[in-house]
C-alpha cells in the first residue's frame, strides 16, 4: 500500500511538474546571453504572442519541429503583455501542453532590439529566426502554413 | 476627374517602371506616397488632396482587433485632434480584409468609432490596394507625409506602446516638429511590434 501511495503521489502533482516555468526577461540582449547562448545548439526562435492568430495557428508546427528535427531546439519567445503573464500565457501553455521552451520578453524598447534579432524586421509576428554556432543565419518575417514547410526552411537553412 | 485621370497617369508610371503590381516596394524616406479615395465610417470618400490647405498627412494603418493598435487608438485621437489646427491631416486606414479578419468589419469599424469618438476619418483599405504601395507591414504602423506627400517619417507613434504616460520618446510628434522648423525628422524611421496586415493569402 505504501508503494502504491510513492506511485500515486507523484502522479497527482504531474501536472505541475510536466508543466514549463516561463521566464521572463525585461531585455532582449540578456535573454539572448542567457537563453540563446549555447553554441553547439541551432536555435529555431520564433517571435509570438497569444493575441496573434497567425502565431498560434504555427505553434504546432514549431512543437512539431521540436520533437522531431533533433538538430535544433525551438524557443518560443511570447511579445505578450507583462499584465496577463499569469491571466493568460501561462494558461496558454498549460492547456496546449506546451513543451518547447517559452520565454516571456517584456522589452519595450523596441526600435532598439528588433534591430538586433534582424535589420530586416519591420516588426510584424510571427516571425523567426535562426541561430546557429552562436550567429544569426536567417530570419524569417513570415508565417509557416505546415510543418512540412517549416521543416524544409529549416533544413535548408541549417545545412 | 483631374484627380482621377491624375491618380491613374501615377499608377500606371508604376506599372510602366516595371513595377510587378503585386508586391510594389515599400515606401522609403522621400518618395512620394500615392494619394487615395477611401470610404470612411462616416460614409464619405477621403482623398489627401480634398485637404488642400494641409501642410502634412499622418496616414496610421490601424485597425480593430490588433491589441497593439488599441493600446493606441487614444493617442491617435488626441494626434488627430492636436495637429488638426496646425496643418497636419491624421487619415487612419484600415488594411485588413474583413473576410480573413471579421472584428476589422466596416459595421465594426463605425461602432469602435463612435464608441471611442474618433475625430479623424477611419478609412477602409478597399480591395486591400494601398497598404502595400506604403508597405505597411503591420498596425499600427505611420506614415507622415509633408503637404507634396513626400515621405518624411515611418514607423512607431511613441517609443511605449503600453503606457502613455511612460513615453520618453514622441517619434511621430518629433517628427512633426522637425517638419515645422526645416529640419529632417530623427529618426526618420523607427521599428515597432504590431499585428500582421490580415490578407487574403
Amino acid at each position: 500500500m505504501k508503494h502504491l501511495l510513492y506511485l500515486i503521489f507523484p502522479l497527482l502533482f504531474s501536472n505541475l511538474i510536466v508543466a514549463q516555468k516561463v521566464a521572463v526577461y525585461d531585455n532582449y540582449v540578456t535573454l539572448e546571453k542567457k537563453i540563446l547562448n549555447d553554441k553547439s545548439t541551432t536555435y529555431v526562435v520564433n517571435f509570438w504572442a497569444t493575441w496573434c492568430a497567425p502565431c498560434v495557428k504555427e505553434l504546432p508546427h514549431f512543437e512539431k519541429l521540436n520533437s522531431e528535427n533533433k538538430k535544433v531546439k525551438v524557443v518560443l519567445v511570447s511579445l505578450d503583455f507583462k499584465n496577463q503573464y499569469e491571466t493568460k500565457l501561462l494558461p496558454f501553455v498549460k492547456n496546449r501542453k506546451i513543451n518547447s521552451e517559452v520565454v516571456l520578453l517584456t522589452d519595450k524598447d523596441y526600435n532598439a532590439w528588433l534591430p538586433v534579432v534582424s535589420k530586416d524586421w519591420s516588426g510584424s509576428i510571427p516571425a523567426t529566426l535562426i541561430i546557429k554556432n552562436g550567429e544569426k543565419k536567417v530570419f524569417a518575417e513570415r508565417s509557416f502554413s505546415s510543418y512540412e514547410e517549416l521543416n524544409e526552411f529549416v533544413n535548408t537553412n541549417i545545412n | 476627374m483631374k484627380i482621377l485621370s491624375g491618380l491613374l497617369l501615377f499608377v500606371s508610371v508604376f506599372f510602366i517602371a516595371g513595377f510587378a503590381p503585386d508586391t510594389p516596394t515599400p515606401y522609403k524616406i522621400g518618395d512620394k506616397a500615392t494619394d487615395f479615395k477611401l470610404k470612411s465610417v462616416d460614409g464619405k470618400m477621403y482623398s489627401m488632396a480634398d485637404f488642400k490647405a494641409a501642410k502634412g498627412f499622418i496616414v496610421v494603418f490601424t485597425c480593430n482587433h490588433c491589441p497593439f493598435a488599441k493600446k493606441y487608438e487614444d493617442r491617435i485621437n488626441d494626434l488627430a485632434k492636436k495637429y488638426k489646427p496646425q496643418g497636419y491631416i491624421l487619415l487612419a486606414i484600415n488594411p485588413n480584409d474583413p473576410a480573413v479578419e471579421p472584428d476589422d468589419s466596416f459595421e465594426l469599424m463605425k461602432v469602435r468609432a463612435k464608441e471611442k469618438g474618433f475625430a479623424f476619418p477611419y478609412l477602409v483599405d478597399e480591395g486591400q490596394k494601398i497598404y502595400p504601395q506604403y508597405g505597411a507591414t503591420k498596425t499600427p504602423h505611420a506614415f507622415l507625409l509633408d503637404k507634396n506627400l513626400i515621405v518624411r517619417y515611418i514607423g512607431a507613434i511613441d517609443d511605449n506602446v503600453d503606457s502613455a504616460s511612460e513615453v520618453k520618446e514622441k517619434y511621430l510628434e518629433n517628427a512633426i516638429a522637425a517638419l515645422e522648423t526645416g529640419k529632417t525628422p530623427s529618426p526618420e524611421t523607427t521599428k515597432a511590434i504590431g499585428c500582421s496586415i490580415k490578407a487574403k493569402k
